[in-house]
């Protein structure tokens, strides 16, 4: 296992430079310079060539790459073109609401997920079965953004239940509840893509299981049906779900970037959204980085996890 | 979103038996069909997904008025005049939700048959070839896959300029990993099948062997996932277009039609403005979403039904 995980990460460093060189030179392809964006309008041609020759803008592109991998290297992402904070703390303080917003998304999506594909597994061709089926395919084709604007509609402006964005209340306490109620919605809205999908594999998944031999076993011998369902096959549908889980991390962060825009999330979505706009390299390319780095993480821990639950897996 | 993957990571899906016998290929496609329309919510997919395609094709014959048209109406609710009102800069937004099914349909088989054209390549190369080349290109691909696909496209569109034609670049262009990944999966079993030897001692070309001997009986499940490929990259123009940086007004998309309902009082008091082409997404989304899943059925040997 050990050698097999040490060499998983050899694989992933030239797979992680090749990432960071794509995102380097497409970032840096932008017509336009970043200087103009942030720079007073009055200012001269002489001040702008100026200031472009401070942030290194003027070397030959892989000059640049270069010296942003080695600053990487040393842990500093460098300073942002349009706030001049290091880049480093402005992700950092955003990574932490990202997650939260993330893991509510996942925990939200297999709270509902997980019953309603075994339920929808134990009575194949029921109406509940294309009830959930319909509903499934509802959440992956619902786009999120359209989701999105409809919660808000309905719970922040109709009912006025929960709050229409951010992550606390304005001149609130800030405390921990409040920060639950604004989660609720973003949350709901990341999860449903998952969800959707996550019940159409814990079905099939369950389907192929119900129809082993052992199960059948299992019943001859005067098992409730409840226990082999739950105890016998559910166990070992749980094998393949743990791919989406991996899957899935990949999906959160594009989905991410569209919901925080919507619920104003102060988390990496948003920021993304902001650095383009405002052609901030050092912080976008900090961002992809990141977010590359989670889905080869993701990628490694699900192959893990799978041996785990699947001794029959045998990595070497 | 993701149910394109869905069959990534098992074996492939290898057509019926049969229709490797070519005598036999027309029954194949009649059991494929059958088993189709017997796939209930995979038919209703197809009538919704006509009834979009026709809407598209006969745009200027059905839509009440110029899409471009500025009346003198703002923000005007449903009436007899407008069926669906009209927009804050006073078109109408029937109009404009016609038109816009072109945009939708345009991006989704325009990127989808970009990507598939370069993942069939690569992913027949990797698998035929195997070895070192085989290595390079899965390494391209895990590349490919490691970015954050959302953010690589903004920000890609954003430099290219946002327009319709760039959209379908961009997402034609980081869209073939699945299916190079499939289709090298299937090469990789089917090129140890006696037939294929059998070519290759006959002297056959490399290119004939891999194309007409190999690649046809990696159709189903490239189908499949460029069905589902659809489908994503539909949402993904609209949420493009809905953050400005997709399909740029004045020309109508689902998307943008969407993005003024960010503002609070749009939100709440001009629901026409919004609701409908937020519905046509994700009719248009889910209609094909129900296809792939009959077509998957319909061309998966193992399920029966």
């Amino acid at each position: 296992m050990f050698p097999y995980i040490v060499r998983r990460l050899l694989i992933a460093i030239p797979v992680l430079f090749g990432v960071t060189v794509f995102s380097f030179f497409i970032v840096n392809l932008a017509p336009g310079n970043p200087v103009e964006m942030f720079i007073s309008p009055d200012a001269t041609q002489a001040d702008i060539e100026l200031k472009k020759e401070a942030l290194g803008l003027n070397d030959p592109i892989y000059v640049q790459y270069w010296r942003w991998l080695q600053n990487l290297l040393q842990g500093d992402f460098g300073y942002s073109f349009s706030t001049y904070a290091p880049v480093g703390e402005m992700v950092a303080s955003r990574v932490l609401p990202t997650l939260l917003l993330m893991g509510s998304a996942l925990l939200i999506a297999y709270i509902i997920a997980i019953p309603i594909g075994v339920i929808s597994a134990t009575r194949q061709y029921s109406w509940i079965d294309y009830l959930t089926t319909g509903f499934s395919f509802m959440g992956i084709s619902i786009p999120n953004f359209f989701l999105g604007l409809g919660l808000i509609y309905l719970f922040a402006v109709q009912w006025q239940i929960l709050p229409s964005g951010g992550m606390n209340t304005l001149g609130g306490d800030g405390g921990f509840g409040d920060t639950i109620m604004h989660v609720l919605l973003p949350a709901f809205v990341l999860a449903t893509g998952i969800a959707g999908s996550m019940v159409r594999y814990v079905r099939s998944s369950m389907l192929e299981i119900l129809g082993q031999d052992y199960l059948r076993t299992a019943r001859s011998k005067g098992l409730r049906e409840f226990l082999v369902v739950n105890k016998h096959a559910f166990r070992n549908a749980l094998i393949p779900i743990i791919t989406v889980i991996g899957m899935d991390i990949p999906l959160l962060i594009g989905g991410a970037v569209v919901t925080e825009q919507i619920f104003q999330w102060p988390g990496l979505g948003q920021l993304t959204i902001q650095s383009i706009l405002s052609r901030d390299y050092p912080t976008l390319m900090a961002v992809n980085f990141i977010a590359a780095i989670t889905v080869l993480l993701s990628n490694l821990v699900t192959d893990i996890f799978y041996s785990v639950a699947d001794p029959r897996i045998k990595y070497n | 979103m993701s149910l394109a993957n869905l069959n990534t990571e098992q074996e492939p899906l290898l057509p019926h038996p049969q229709a490797l016998n070519l005598g036999e290929e027309e029954s194949y496609l009649r059991m494929v069909t059958k088993r189709f329309l017997k796939h209930r919510l995979a038919v209703v997919g197809l009538v919704i997904f006509t009834v979009i395609t026709l809407m598209a094709l006969f745009a200027p014959w059905i839509s009440p008025r110029d899409p471009y048209e500025i009346t003198g109406d703002f923000a005007a609710e449903p009436s007899a005049d407008y069926l669906l009102g009209t927009d804050q800069v006073g078109r109408d937004i029937a109009s404009r939700l016609i038109y816009a099914s072109r945009v939708s349909l345009a991006v989704g088989i325009g990127a989808v048959a970009i990507y598939v054209v370069i993942g069939t390549i690569l992913g027949a190369i990797a698998g035929y070839f195997g070895k070192w080349v085989d290595m390079c290109i899965m390494r391209l691909t895990d590349i490919f896959m490691s970015f954050p696909y959302l953010m690589v496209i903004l920000v890609l569109v954003s430099i290219m300029g946002p327009s319709l034609y760039n959209i379908i670049i961009v997402l034609g262009l980081l869209g073939w990993p699945g299916i190079a990944r499939i289709v090298r999966g299937s090469v990789l079993s089917i090129k140890e099948m006696d037939y294929v030897k059998a070519g290759i001692t006959l002297g056959y070309s490399t290119p004939k062997i891999v194309f007409q001997h190999i690649l046809p009986n990696c159709l189903a499940p490239i189908l499949v996932n460029a069905t589902f490929g659809i489908a994503s990259a539909i949402i993904m123009e609209a949420s493009l277009s809905f953050l400005g940086m997709g399909v740029q007004p004045p020309t109508a998309s689902w998307g943008n039609m969407l993005t003024e309902a960010q503002s609070l009082t749009v939100l709440s008091t001009q629901l026409w403005l919004w609701i409908p082409p937020g519905l046509m997404i994700l009719l248009a989304v889910l209609s094909i979403n129900f296809m792939g899943d009959g077509l998957r059925d319909a061309m998966d040997p193992k399920s029966l039904r």
